[in-house]
Formats: structure tokens, C-alpha cells, sequence
């Protein structure tokens, strides 16, 4: 079972800490949602997380092996990365999209093999886009390419999972169907770290919240006692409304919070 | 539809190969003199007349060798830095390669070493080529993203090109200055089989770099994070493109003098029958290059009465209102 820690990890961009002092650790199975206002570094931490950067100092291990020793192919392999909002710079269609998540798997100058294709066609088969297959990817709606770009991490078949903002600017409908796309791919043992903007939904679909402010961990836990923690408002500089619905939790930004 | 235009990639590749080699028969057929590949079939076993074999393999053979070699580089360099620079009007010219290798080789014309032998000029043009990448990634640093690439070699090729004026305007004698300007404007006329064997082994070597960067240049598709995160060195991606173009390019330019277009039209034509993947323009741009740049040589040979016209007039000649005619049907499809 796949395991990502993050040791005593401080980075500084452009002289201003982003990540100060934070230690995590993740276990698959599991959907983990990292929640926070902008600036709070939780894109920084995503991409640590998947070896795209170093800390100033500090680890990052998967299962306790540092990321930064491991030669990037096989990183690629174990740990699949969405980032936010990427652009598509070429007219592919969606099948040849979502090959490229099988980059890391292939062989100095091979070509894809029927392993690769039964991979490929699973992705698209579980994002529900067999039949846009041969549509140009540019073509599609936006919550048609969401799932798109989540069927080309999917098809790569890694242990862990890290998505930046895998649901902005998708209409509710689209939101819901990529949030139990992730569930079900927690659910068969992944583990899944996203970064989400709705608390609502950071409650209802996830094992375990982590809330961050300015660069260190604010709050981390099961949904429940997230949604309980004084550090929640504190953090968003937000009062929140908390109806009940069907045994649900909901977690609604209200009003701005009163200066002292 | 994208889907509309794509053909089978191995009837794609056949179809090209054909192209190349009736380019690279017409361009062995044609010239003043009435010798082709007819003349050399017929003749049988040794018994060409001495005059017709210098033509053929002294003349002709190494002119084919070098339009089919250069116009493949310029082709496959111009698709993988589109790929790299995930941008449809990169070409050579872009990063400053094409014009510091002119600029070598200006060098040496306005520094008298040209006349000490024939192989100065080309060498100098390499050497330029390669002083381009140095500055290229002196400038911008080893690990460095793509936009910091462009604009070096933006700022390189401005150098390039005002100290490639400066050399003119100080040129000593109005011979030299003749000399120069007609070498920077591009021609395969009088090159011997010393020049394929100079230029030859750096254009091989550039080419295998080249395709050695097909699988990042796919994974490029969707930016350089994500790229990244499929375990995609940006940097030494950049090197290998950047360092095969200096040798494939550069080698070209030193022996060739510029030749514009090739490398812009070339991966545009073939982009849409190859479904837009990067990594599968490559070959069909190199043969798609060496196929139209022995056509156009073939066609300055044979329009050509008194003063040969020279290549790199004719690419533009053709190449710039073929490429707006593109760009208006590009902007009439998606309106």
C-alpha cells in the first residue's frame, strides 16, 4: 500500500515562505481533500508531493524512499498528477489524449502495446467517454474534458493520485460526477489527494480533510471534526452556516468574519 | 473534424518515400547539360563518356545529396521546435541558430579566410551554429523553461542579424559585398561531394537528437507540468532539440547559405495528417523537406537562363503566399 510523508518541509518562493514547517503523512486506500484559502500553499504542496519540486529542506517519500532518488520514468509511474486547468496545445483527439498518460510505461523508442491499449480503453471506459473516443479533445465541453484529462491520469494506472482544483469552473452536475469518479478510485484502494475549494463537497466525499493557512497545517482530520474546528473559520476569515441535511454536514461560507 | 484529414502513418511514410525519390531522380535529370538519370541507365556498365560522369557524380549527385539532407533538416528541425515550443510558427530562424551560422560564415567570407579554401566558408557557418547554442543557454541557463528559450533566441538572432549588417555595410570591396549577399540568400549551385562530406555527418547527427526528443515532444501536449509529472525532463529535452538543431541546421546553412519556409510550411502540411501528434510529424517533415527542397532546386534549374535564381528566393517566392493562403483557409475554418 502506497504511502506519501512529508517531513518538516519549508520552501520559499521569491522570499516569501510558502510551505513552513509541514509534516503529513498519507495512506492508501483514501480520498484526501486539502481545503484553504488562496496563497495557503496547497498547490505547493501538491506539487512536492509529486517530485515536480523540491523543498528547501525537509522529505518527501513515497513508501520511505525519498521522491528526488527516484528516476523520473518511475516516479511518473507510481504517481499520477492533474494539474490545474492545463491547455491542450494541440487539436488531439480524445483517445490520444488520454495515451499520453502512458508515457512513463513505455520503453525507450517502443510503441504502444495491447497492455497500454487495455489500459487506455479502461480510462475511458470508467470517465464514461468511449463514444467521444475520436472527437478532437478541443471540441468537447468543459465537463467533458475534465474527464478527459482525469481518463489520461487514470489510463497511467498509478497507486497515488494528486489533483490541483480537479473541479473548478465545472457546473454542479460535472462537479458531482468527478467527485465519484475519485471516490470510486479511493474506494478501489488508490490514494487520492485533491485540492478542492467546496467545503461542502471536501466533506461529503472525503476520508480525511487537511486545512492549511500561510504555509503550515491548520487543521487535519475526519470530515466531521474539520467541520467542528474553530480553525476552519478562523482560517477563511469566514462564518459559516452549518445546516443538516440527511444526516450531511453542510458547510456554507455566510458572511465575512467581524474584525476584532 | 480533425479526424477527417489524418491518413494511415505507414501509407503516409510510403507515399513521401515515393515523393523523395522522383524528387531526388528530377533533381539528378536536370541542368544545362543533357545528362540524366536516362543517360546513366542506358550507358550500361563503365561505358559513360567522361564528361557525363563528372556531371552526374561531381555535379549533380552531390546537389541531390544536399537538397534531399538540408531540406530534411530544415523539416524535421522546423516540426520539433513546434513541438518544443508547442508553438505552429516556430521555426529554425527562431532561436537564433540559422542566423548565427550565417553570420559565421559571413565571418569568414569578410575576414579574406574564404579564399584559402573552399571548406573556410562551411566551417565557419558551424562554428557559428554552435557559438549559438553556448550564448542560447548562457543566457538562458541549463534548466530553463521554454519562454525563456524563445526570447533568448529572439535577442540572439537580432544580434545576429545587425552584426551580419554591420559586416556588409563594412564590407572591404563592392565583389565582396556581391559575394556575401548571394551566399545569404540561399543555393546548392556549385557544391562538390566535399561539401556533402562536411555537412553530412553533423546533419546525421543532428537528425538522430532530434528524433531522440519524439516522446517528450508528445508529452508536451498538455504543458510543461504536466509534461514533468510524466516524467519528461524539460531541460534535457530543450538541449536535445535545441543541440540537434544546431548541428542538423547548422550544418545546412554553413553549406547552403538560409533557405527560408522549408521548416515553417513543411510540419504545417503534414500536422493534420497526422492526427497533430508531435512526435509522429517528425519523419514525414524530414521527408516532406527533402522532397520540396529538391523540387524547388530542380525548378531554379529549370527556369534558370544566364543568372541562376537562387533557392532560398525561390522558398520564399513560394512559400510566403502559400503560407497566407493557409492562414486565410486556417481562419475561414474556425469562423
Amino acid at each position: 500500500m502506497t504511502a506519501l510523508t512529508v517531513a518538516g518541509a519549508r520552501l520559499a518562493l521569491g522570499g516569501r515562505p510558502v510551505l513552513d514547517g509541514i509534516d503529513l503523512t498519507f495512506n492508501a486506500p483514501g480520498l484526501i481533500g486539502m481545503i484553504g484559502p488562496n496563497g495557503a500553499g496547497k498547490t505547493t504542496l501538491l506539487r512536492c508531493l509529486a517530485g515536480l519540486i523540491k523543498p528547501d529542506s525537509g522529505s518527501v517519500l513515497i513508501d520511505g524512499k525519498a521522491i528526488a532518488s527516484l528516476r523520473p520514468q518511475d516516479r511518473a509511474r507510481r504517481i499520477g498528477y492533474l494539474a490545474q486547468s492545463p491547455v491542450l496545445h494541440w487539436p488531439l483527439t480524445v483517445g490520444r489524449l488520454v495515451a499520453l498518460g502512458r508515457l512513463p510505461h513505455l520503453a525507450p523508442w517502443a510503441c504502444p502495446g495491447p497492455d497500454d491499449q487495455a489500459a487506455i480503453d479502461r480510462a475511458l471506459a470508467s470517465t464514461d467517454l468511449v463514444d467521444l473516443t475520436d472527437r478532437p479533445a478541443h471540441t468537447l465541453s468543459g465537463g467533458e474534458f475534465a474527464r478527459a484529462l482525469l481518463a489520461r491520469v487514470i489510463a497511467g494506472e498509478p497507486a497515488a493520485i494528486l489533483a490541483d482544483e480537479p473541479t473548478a469552473a465545472l457546473d454542479p452536475l460535472h462537479r458531482l460526477r468527478i467527485l465519484d469518479l475519485f471516490r470510486g478510485l479511493a474506494d478501489s484502494g488508490r490514494l487520492i489527494v485533491i485540492v478542492l475549494h467546496d467545503l461542502t463537497s471536501a466533506l461529503r466525499f472525503c476520508d480525511r480533510v487537511v486545512l492549511m493557512d500561510a504555509g503550515r497545517i491548520a487543521a487535519d482530520g475526519p470530515p466531521a471534526a474539520i467541520a467542528d474546528d474553530p480553525a476552519l473559520s478562523e482560517t477563511f476569515g469566514v462564518a459559516f452556516a452549518k445546516p443538516s441535511w440527511q444526516g450531511h454536514d453542510l458547510l456554507l461560507p455566510w458572511r465575512p468574519k467581524a474584525q476584532p | 473534424m480533425t479526424g477527417r484529414a489524418e491518413v494511415s502513418y505507414v501509407w503516409l511514410l510510403a507515399g513521401l518515400t515515393g515523393l523523395v525519390m522522383a524528387a531526388f531522380a528530377l533533381s539528378l535529370s536536370v541542368g544545362p547539360a543533357p545528362v540524366g538519370l536516362g543517360t546513366l541507365l542506358s550507358a550500361g556498365d563503365g561505358r559513360l563518356g567522361e564528361t557525363a560522369t563528372i556531371i552526374f557524380f561531381e555535379i549533380r549527385l552531390p546537389r541531390a545529396l544536399l537538397g534531399l539532407a538540408i531540406g530534411a533538416s530544415l523539416g524535421l528541425a522546423g516540426a520539433a521546435l513546434q513541438g518544443l515550443l508547442r508553438n505552429p510558427l516556430a521555426e529554425p530562424g527562431i532561436i537564433g541558430i540559422s542566423g548565427c551560422a550565417a553570420l559565421g560564415a559571413v565571418a569568414v567570407f569578410y575576414s579574406g579566410l574564404a579564399v584559402t579554401t573552399p571548406l573556410a566558408l562551411p566551417l565557419g557557418g558551424l562554428a557559428g551554429a554552435l557559438v549559438a547554442v553556448l550564448l542560447l543557454y548562457g543566457l538562458a541557463g541549463r534548466d530553463t523553461g521554454v519562454t525563456t528559450l524563445i526570447l533568448a533566441g529572439i535577442a540572439l538572432s537580432a544580434l545576429a542579424g545587425a552584426l551580419t549588417a554591420l559586416a556588409l555595410s563594412l564590407s572591404p570591396n563592392p565583389f565582396a559585398l556581391t559575394e556575401i549577399v548571394f551566399w545569404l540568400l540561399g543555393s546548392l549551385a556549385d557544391r562538390s561531394m566535399a561539401h556533402v562530406a562536411l555537412a553530412l555527418p553533423f546533419i546525421l547527427a543532428g537528425c538522430a537528437l532530434l528524433f531522440a526528443a519524439a516522446r517528450g515532444l508528445d508529452g508536451l501536449s498538455l504543458g510543461e507540468e504536466t509534461a514533468r509529472s510524466l516524467g519528461i525532463g524539460i531541460g534535457r529535452l530543450g538541449l536535445l532539440v535545441v543541440l540537434g538543431t544546431a548541428l542538423a541546421v547548422g550544418a545546412s546553412v554553413a553549406v547552403s547559405g538560409a533557405i527560408g519556409f522549408v521548416g515553417l510550411v513543411v510540419p504545417h502540411l503534414v500536422r493534420p495528417l497526422v492526427g497533430h501528434r508531435p512526435a509522429r510529424l517528425l519523419l514525414p517533415s524530414a521527408l516532406g523537406g527533402g522532397a520540396l527542397l529538391l523540387f524547388a532546386d530542380s525548378l531554379v534549374r529549370l527556369i534558370g537562363s544566364g543568372q541562376e535564381l537562387k533557392l532560398g528566393v525561390v522558398t520564399a517566392l513560394l512559400g510566403a503566399p502559400f503560407f497566407l493562403a493557409l492562414i486565410l483557409s486556417y481562419r475561414r475554418r474556425v469562423q
